[in-house]
């Protein structure tokens, strides 16, 4: 049955400018053995400093500019993509997190469309073969494992519906994508000719309309030479929660605000009691305490895998350890 | 265009033939079906939801829909639960639509909130049952119907159970009604936040800790609630224990709360009946009474026109709430022992009114009430100067004019 309703969708999606296909592979994103994540002309690979944390996910970014037209560059926002602009991110598992040649299995691939009307995102779910992807608007659960220097682990992985991925990546009620900020692009990236800049090579590659002299450029979560302890938690932060918890965002009812140049410790959860979180507060009583991470809400809902308790709320079913710890070394440091 | 009509047609066969479908048992594929309806919608569409018991184990998302219906068979005929789910916060949760219509179902046992409706004009809980099951308890959801950030709000017929903050809940809210509902196991029945234009009335609310509460708060993107109209309820019995996890607000609503105001501006409350509410059956308070400190430069902590009358009050003899997470109670039995005041005020009045020749610069206005008897607290100075004297309260305001829905 939901497959009929899904031909249903399809046939009707002709009405867009953009051709919605029911399976992956019709779209020649990849070429050849999708495993080896090889992007077909046009398609450009890109990689973000401090990504969104999805249950341990590798994540795969390319991006499809249509010819003669420009992104625009902006400062702190998104940056503004061009109509008939595609995002393609695909979510996978190395089977040896330590020896990536050992094999990927790839889950899903989620396709952000700028049509007419706005950003549309389409996830396709990867079939057990790995040979092609089919559209899931509803989502789905697809098992996984892998091995990492911490053991073995299997989870089932939740794909979000396609009503979901709209519920992180809206802002004043438009969708808009979320990573392709001139802050997360400004790194350097291994491409076929050589080790570039992101943000020179879009701009050689005449993909970006304006490149200033000066570009922000965010901390990497991971990496204690980029930058402070506070610059690294705030990244991890802006990341993770500011797609929500912004002023313009679903979760601007809230009054916490975690984006990277938020200012007003109130809004950031310093001494905040929270106004709508039920158990989510876990009985205590503020986001931030500084100085007493196991008192704060903040922790306590990074740390949990409860739908109804843990923070983001959704793209995870396990525990960030590594940003947890980060996040609780930041909430110590501010005593 | 051919093609396009043979699908629509095409579209409806499909429609109609999944209304006759009866999922009761076979319940593993469903929620792909009917996320997928729901995805699909198109405006005018009426999307039902089967008869009986409907397993779901991720959130239902609606995003972006205009003019439709999602209806099931009736209360306890159609039942959405949440009791395994795996994923999502919400039972159900709507975004950024407009001119939505909830009807003739239940829906329990989420792991947050039972139906969240955001950013979204026109929205109708009608006939709903929004309850979690089992024994009310502090790991049950927070709210059971909870439009937040949204306009034109309107539940009609309603019952909410066993929710850890609010069965009702409307917050930040502009053009709301709350009519002809029933609230019981919850810690708040009715909750009124940060909320512009609200008509609370003909409800049903017993057995929570708090019947009806009108609240609003600081550091919030809507502030300044105000018009709030509490009318021709039945607020009795709300003295269950308060099973809020602390660190919410409503964790410092003491048991045994009939109407509270916190903080809000212009809010008539009239024609209820108020009865055997045991701490305090109507209390008016400013944001100060709960002690957190206030860095919201744009805030009014002061409950300010306020106007109760034509109310009936009864209370029983019963002592106050003893509890020391709201040690109020302790100063009332100390003070009442089980014949506590009916309408307590905190008394406490900002000091930067400029008028200090006004006795009632708040304009709290009392009056006109069947068996009341009342108390300002005089929490400002450490309760110094309790007074059981109406005095100057007994007054009159406007009442409030205003049109909440079409």
């Amino acid at each position: 049955m939901s497959r009929l309703l899904l031909l249903v969708g399809i046939c009707f999606s002709l009405s867009f400018s953009f051709q919605i296909k029911k399976n992956l592979s019709e779209y020649s994103i990849f070429s050849g053995d999708p495993k080896e994540l090889i992007a077909s002309d046009g398609f450009i690979h890109y990689d973000l400093i401090t990504p969104l944390f999805t249950d341990y996910a590798f994540k795969h970014r390319l991006v499809y500019i249509p010819e003669q037209s420009k992104i625009e560059y902006k400062e702190r926002d998104v940056f503004e993509f061009p109509e008939g602009s595609m995002i393609v991110k695909t979510f996978y598992y190395p089977h040896d997190f330590e020896n990536i040649n050992q094999g990927v299995d790839l889950v899903e691939t989620r396709l952000l469309v700028h049509e007419t009307s706005g950003w549309k995102a389409y996830p396709y779910i990867w079939n057990d073969e790995d040979t092609d992807a089919v559209l899931s608007v509803a989502g789905g659960i697809r098992p996984v494992s892998w091995k990492d220097k911490k053991g073995d682990h299997a989870i089932d992985y939740i794909v979000p519906n396609m009503n979901q991925c709209k519920g992180c990546h809206v802002k004043d009620g438009k969708f808009v994508p979320i990573g392709p900020t001139a802050r997360q692009l400004n790194k350097d990236l291994d491409y076929h000719d050589g080790i570039y800049n992101q943000l020179d090579k879009w701009y050689d590659l005449g993909l970006l309309d304006n490149l200033p002299d000066i570009i922000p450029k965010i901390a990497d979560w991971d990496d204690p030479a980029s930058g402070s302890l506070n610059k690294r938690a705030r990244a991890w932060l802006d990341i993770n929660c500011a797609h929500c918890h912004n002023t313009q965002g679903p979760a601007k009812t809230s009054g916490l605000f975690l984006d990277y140049y938020q200012e007003d410790p109130k809004a950031l959860g310093i001494y905040k009691t929270p106004i709508a979180a039920g158990r989510g507060s876990g009985e205590f009583e503020y986001d931030i305490v500084p100085g007493d991470p196991d008192h704060s809400i903040l922790v306590y809902r990074f740390n949990s895998t409860d739908p109804g308790v843990m923070m983001p709320e959704l793209g995870r079913t396990m525990v960030h350890q590594e940003g947890l710890q980060l996040i609780r070394d930041w909430i110590y440091s501010l005593r | 265009m051919k093609l396009y009509s043979q699908i629509f047609i095409f579209l409806l066969m499909f429609i109609f033939a999944g209304c006759d479908e009866d999922v009761s048992t076979d319940t593993v594929d469903y929620y792909d079906d009917l996320q997928t309806k729901l995805i699909l919608a198109s405006s005018g569409e009426t999307v039902m939801l089967p008869k009986g018991f409907i397993a779901l184990n991720r959130s239902l998302w609606i995003d972006g829909l205009s003019n439709v219906t999602v209806q099931g068979h009736g209360i306890d005929q159609t039942i959405l639960s949440f009791k395994d789910q795996i994923e999502g916060s919400e039972g159900l949760k709507i975004i950024n639509s407009k001119n939505i219509i909830l009807k003739d179902f239940t829906i329990e046992d989420s792991k947050g909130d039972l139906i969240k409706v955001e950013n979204t004009s026109g929205i109708d809980f009608v006939n709903l049952k929004a309850q979690w099951t089992g024994k009310p308890k502090k790991t049950n959801g927070a709210y059971g119907l909870y439009p937040v950030n949204c306009e034109n709000v309107l539940i009609d017929r309603c019952i909410a159970i066993g929710a850890s903050d609010a069965g009702i809940y409307v917050g930040q809210s502009k053009m709301i009604t709350v009519r002809n509902s029933e609230a019981y196991y919850n810690v708040a029945g009715i909750e009124i936040e940060n909320s512009y234009y609200a008509d609370v009335y003909n409800n049903y609310s017993h057995d929570n800790a708090g019947g009806i509460l009108v609240f609003d708060l600081p550091d919030l993107v809507v502030k300044s609630g105000k018009s709030v109209r509490v009318y021709d309820n039945v607020v009795v019995d709300n003295n269950f224990k308060n099973f809020a996890p602390s660190g919410n607000v409503v964790a410092s609503v003491p048991s045994g709360t009939g109407i509270m105001v916190l903080a809000t501006s212009d809010v008539e409350i009239y024609q209820n009946k108020i009865y055997n509410n045991k701490t305090a059956n109507t209390c008016i308070v400013s944001y100060h009474i709960l002690e957190e400190p206030i860095t919201d430069k744009e805030y009014y902590p002061y409950p300010t026109s306020i106007y109760i009358h034509d109310n009936i009050y009864k209370r029983k003899r019963m002592l106050p709430s003893l509890s020391f997470k709201q040690p109020i109670g302790f100063l009332l039995a100390m003070n009442y022992f089980n014949d506590v005041p009916d309408i307590v005020i905190d008394g406490i009045i900002d000091n930067k009114i400029e008028d200090k020749s006004s006795n009632n610069p708040h304009q709290i206005c009392i009056e006109n009430n069947s068996g009341a008897s009342f108390l300002n607290l005089d929490a400002a100075n450490d309760f110094e100067n309790m007074t059981t004297d109406l005095g100057h309260y007994n007054c009159s305001l406007p009442v409030i004019n205003h049109t909440v829905y079409p």
